[in-house]
């Protein structure tokens, strides 16, 4: 199957992204990442790093769980039931740029449940949008502020982040007919 | 695609943090712990483990029941049960409503199977219940379109309350294998004592259970238990002790001379705690009876967890109602 990014070019998306942070957001007082469970946790992990080395400056990070925010949650009668895995936001998001990260932006039915979840805990000073990959067809109107790859694709193919973390190796791939 | 609507790679999906877990509870009701596996058991007590985290915020809900209603028919006393089943699925937004017999038209001579048939007739999609006769929920799980929870039946099991104990021992041990849990107490009325037993035995504890002989079920060794009348024997390096309440309202029989008398024989003083392991935790399922069948000494001590497992029991409720609700009726085993 076609590998859309390898190990070499995320490491520079990320860094791009990190850098577009600091452009944007004008140096990194009251900012904090937090990653969408799985992949977006490893990533905003990875750019955090990333803002350090150029910055010198330690982001907090957190970790989301959308899954009980889900609109689809029982329309799976057969299968795996989506595991509920736990959030840890360790700081207060009152007024605070709050930075979502995730691996693919794809329906935006996550971010979604992501922007619902957020809310529950506070009152962010703003939200923005990290997706590693943004492979189109949304079905809600939401819109990345960071893109590491506009990968357009068919509703039939999947995207696939591999991350060295969970998977052993850092790869995007495509598969399935376009 | 309007059924896969999430943006999630379907592996993340899969991935879990405890190798081992099933992917979904089998059935749709929780009648026992009979009846479900190890694999569901993990599955259980890791999503219980998620639950906590909600119960820590400052906003302690989450909308994942919303629109579910969720009835809760305590047919016995229970102040324990019925506030943390409540607290459970308001924190997942379900519509809960509880009704007390007190205040039921069972009162006035209905049966039990034509009151659950009228409250079905206004489309709950769950029944928490807790009944005096074992086998209540069994036989209304099989009459019922609604999602049968056992809250407690007669001397039958108690299958949350094995739960959330499980899931205190898991959180400070990090494990259920190979322990020596010492279960002292009324263990011949005990539903929490068949519970619990079956749910250490399937998870490969080691039980050994401890009351008076007049107390004690018969065949209790086929249940998996090494019985002793005998509590330093039950208790002697014991990872866990967990104590059950002496029922008052099932003492009609005789089965102890006098309280003092049980305090004397098989009460769980400071003394006897010592004879377990120095990391030992001491349980109790409660109401606790001070005095009777636990020292308050040893109630009060750092090693008692007896409110931890009141707070986890509304973690492990959420947990057991948001698994059960991602079951579709009709495809029951």
């Amino acid at each position: 199957m076609p590998q859309v990014m390898d190990a070499d070019r995320m490491s520079r998306a990320l860094t791009r992204i990190a850098h577009e942070i600091l452009e944007r957001n004008r140096g990194l007082d009251e900012l904090a990442l937090v990653g969408i469970r799985t992949r977006g946790v490893p990533i905003a992990r990875r750019i955090a790093k990333a803002l350090k080395e150029i910055n010198g400056d330690d982001v907090p990070t957190g970790a989301l769980d959308i899954t009980l925010y889900r609109d689809d949650l029982m329309r799976h009668p057969v299968g795996p039931q989506p595991l509920v895995r736990r959030t840890e936001i360790p700081f207060s998001i009152d007024d605070r740029k709050i930075i979502l990260v995730d691996d693919v932006l794809y329906t935006g039915r996550t971010i979604r449940a992501a922007l619902d979840a957020l809310i529950d805990f506070g009152r962010p000073r703003v939200i923005q949008l990290i997706a590693l990959v943004d492979r189109g067809h949304r079905e809600l109107p939401i819109k990345a502020d960071y893109v590491g790859k506009n990968l357009p694709t068919s509703l039939r193919q999947s995207v696939q982040v591999r991350l060295q973390e969970i998977d052993g190796k850092d790869e995007i791939v495509v598969e399935g007919e376009s | 695609m309007t059924t896969r609507a999430a943006d999630l790679p379907e592996t993340v999906e899969r991935a879990h943090p405890t190798p081992g877990a099933a992917a979904r509870l089998r059935s749709r009701h929780l009648l026992g712990i009979t009846g479900l596996e190890a694999d569901e058991i993990i599955l259980i007590l890791d999503t219980a483990e998620a639950m906590k985290e909600i119960g820590g915020r400052a906003i302690k809900k989450v909308p994942t029941l919303r629109g579910r209603t969720v009835v809760n028919l305590f047919f016995e006393p229970s102040t324990r049960t019925r506030t943390s089943f409540e607290i459970a699925e308001k924190r997942l937004s379900a519509d809960t409503l509880s009704i007390a017999t007190a205040t039921s038209s069972v009162t006035k001579g209905e049966t039990l199977v034509d009151t659950v048939r009228n409250l079905e007739a206004m489309s709950p999609d769950m029944i928490v219940m807790r009944h005096a006769s074992s086998g209540a929920p069994e036989l209304l799980s099989r009459i019922c379109r609604s999602t049968i929870i056992n809250a407690g039946d007669g001397m039958h099991e108690h299958p949350t309350q094995a739960l959330l104990d499980a899931f205190t021992i898991r959180e400070h041990k990090r494990r259920l294998s190979g322990l020596k849990v010492a279960i002292v107490g009324d263990l011949l009325h005990s539903r929490v004592l068949r519970s619990n037993l079956r749910l250490l035995t399937t998870m490969g504890a080691e039980v050994w259970a401890c009351g008076p002989a007049t107390l004690m079920p018969a065949g209790i060794g086929r249940l998996g238990a090494t019985a002793t009348t005998s509590v330093d024997e039950a208790v002697e390096g014991a990872d866990v002790v967990m104590l059950l309440r002496i029922q008052n309202e099932r003492m009609h029989g005789h089965f102890i001379p006098s309280v003092r008398e049980y305090f004397a024989l098989f009460g769980m003083t400071p003394e006897r705690v010592r004879r377990a392991k120095a990391d030992v935790i001491v349980m109790h399922p409660g109401p606790m009876n001070r005095g009777v069948e636990i020292d308050s000494a040893v109630a009060d001590a750092p090693y008692s967890v007896i409110l931890e497992q009141v707070s986890n029991g509304v973690a492990v409720r959420m947990a057991v109602l948001y698994l059960l609700a991602g079951r579709d009726e009709g495809e029951s085993e």
